[in-house]
């Protein structure tokens, strides 16, 4: 009888082990984490075919019913490849980060804010497009970026802005004046083939992945993946980084100010 | 009681001995090789003049107009940048990269080498000899894409987890630049030189499909039996 209870106990501790191990590999992929919340994938999917499947298509491939008017084209899932990210270039968003863009909505593109669901709603969602790619289950997320404290704009500050925005060649697309009609503009094209237009920065067009000046840092250090937007992570000192920053504020036109949305706007996930 | 303290032991011992296979060593000994020269048949396609003129940087760097690489053919009609590789045939084996890094140089705005081969996880390090700032921006299939800017004189070092033939480069920031970079979960691989020529060493005897990658010209295949210690020559022929 003793004999039996320890081949139990010895049974239940690998059949543990087992799970765990296969949990820990497989798991990711059918959940999502952010804050407190627990995003489920099946859940997650009842929600994607009412909300999302219309542009991201069934298999989340980028090809829905909508997709052929959209210009930029919805996002390919199953390529785990995404613009906005808080980790570097070539690695894999949070789930945190696939979650503020659903919140936030891509500005200029047919992607809206997705705040009207509830939060809970919106993990689930991360679950369930995270499902769409085996990259989630055979590699981790990126080591997030760290984004140092950001020293007062000064005209100093906006002039050694305005010399990187020269010797790191961003006028190369972004044009002299910023207004995105550089040399290689017309040759830009994004990772699936279509072509893509460098950002206006006179336009006062809201940025893609956030309009707070920790946001475009953040893109600085990150890149857009994707799109021919590289990273500046080792390019560029965090210091240097902030004065690009300025400089590209300062090219706001006058008649476009009021557009211009108050700095320091931070992501609900953050502090949780 | 006992049972228990013999079941743990068993089952390290059983994880250990199938994760062994996975680590092959190469093997030693009477290994073969494949020498050759890729050919390019009919009359050498004229190189095309690169307009450099958007960065001035670029265009002092040639003397003479850089001209296009997709297509070189050198002396006697060797065709140049082709990858040679086993595509079939090898035992299921794991290879360990080797520790040295591939070296990718940005030269008068140029990729040097135009075609890059190397092992999977084995160190790629980009290095930049202009006085512009270039973007190396892969874009691959089967690995994750990445961009980085790189200023001159910056190092950078990235890898590719997975085999692929082969990841386009570009830099966007000067559209000209483009360049290819294969990558293989084995080391019997080889890129051809100006000439055409190619060498693949150290090869276990066996039977393997031997595939030759051209950028244009897409790929060819031939069926090849090594005997240990054999030295066998290989060649292709590619035309437009």
């Amino acid at each position: 009888m003793r004999m039996k209870l320890e081949w139990a106990g010895t049974a239940v501790i690998l059949v543990s082990i087992f799970v765990s191990i296969v949990g820990s590999v497989t798991g990711s992929a059918q959940e999502s984490h952010v804050g407190k919340l627990i995003g489920n994938a099946k859940r997650g999917k009842a929600l994607y075919e009412r909300y999302c499947i219309f542009c991201h298509g069934p298999y989340g491939d980028g090809r829905g019913e909508s997709a052929p008017y959209l210009d930029p084209k919805p996002r390919d899932f199953t390529k785990a490849v995404f613009k906005c990210r808080s980790t570097p270039s070539g690695s894999l968003p949070l789930d945190s980060d696939l979650y503020d863009t659903i919140s936030r909505g891509v500005h200029a593109s047919g992607m809206p804010s997705w705040k009207p669901l509830l939060r809970q709603e919106r993990v689930d969602l991360v679950a369930y497009i995270k499902s769409f790619s085996s990259a989630f289950e055979e590699e981790k997320p990126g080591t997030p970026v760290q984004i140092p404290p950001e020293p007062p704009s000064s005209p100093d500050s906006i002039k050694r802005g305005a010399e990187l925005f020269q010797s790191m060649n961003c006028w190369s697309c972004h044009g002299k004046d910023g207004r995105g009609y550089g040399p290689s503009a017309a040759t830009l094209t994004d990772s699936r083939g279509y072509p893509i237009t460098p950002f206006d920065f006179t336009s006062g067009t809201r940025f893609k992945c956030g309009d707070s000046d920790q946001g475009m840092f953040r893109v600085l250090v990150t890149g857009l993946d994707g799109t021919p937007m590289p990273s500046f992570e080792t390019a560029m000192t965090p210091d240097q980084r902030w004065d690009v920053v300025h400089y590209i504020r300062s090219l706001h036109t006058s008649k476009n100010k009021h557009t211009q949305v108050k700095p320091e706007v931070k992501n609900e996930t953050q502090g949780q | 009681m006992k049972l228990k303290y013999a079941l743990i032991p068993t089952c390290v011992l059983v994880t250990l001995l199938s994760l062994s296979k996975w680590v092959a060593a190469r093997p030693a000994g009477d290994s073969a090789s494949l020498k050759g020269t890729v050919k390019f048949e009919g009359p050498a396609p004229k190189p095309v003049r690169i307009d450099m003129s958007q960065d001035p940087i670029c265009a002092k760097a040639h003397s003479t107009a850089a001209t296009t690489e997709d297509i070189f053919v050198g002396a006697d009609g060797g065709l140049a940048n082709v990858v040679i590789y086993i595509s079939d045939g090898l035992a299921a084996s794991t290879f360990q990269p080797p520790q040295q890094p591939v070296v990718l140089e940005q030269k008068g705005c140029q990729y040097k080498p135009h075609v890059l081969a190397m092992q999977a996880n084995q160190k790629l390090s980009v290095v930049n000899d202009d006085g512009t700032t270039h973007n190396i921006h892969p874009t691959p299939n089967n690995n994750r894409e990445w961009n980085m800017s790189q200023p001159p004189g910056v190092p950078l070092e990235q890898t590719f987890a997975r085999a692929e033939v082969a990841v386009p480069v570009k830099c966007n920031v000067h559209p000209w630049m483009k360049g290819y970079i294969a990558v293989f979960k084995h080391p019997y691989f080889a890129v051809t030189d100006k000439n055409g020529g190619f060498e693949l060493k150290d090869l276990p005897p066996g039977t393997y499909t031997i595939t030759a990658w051209q950028e244009k010209l897409g790929t060819q295949i031939q069926k090849v039996t090594v005997a240990a210690g054999e030295a066998k020559t290989l060649d292709f022929a590619f035309k437009q």
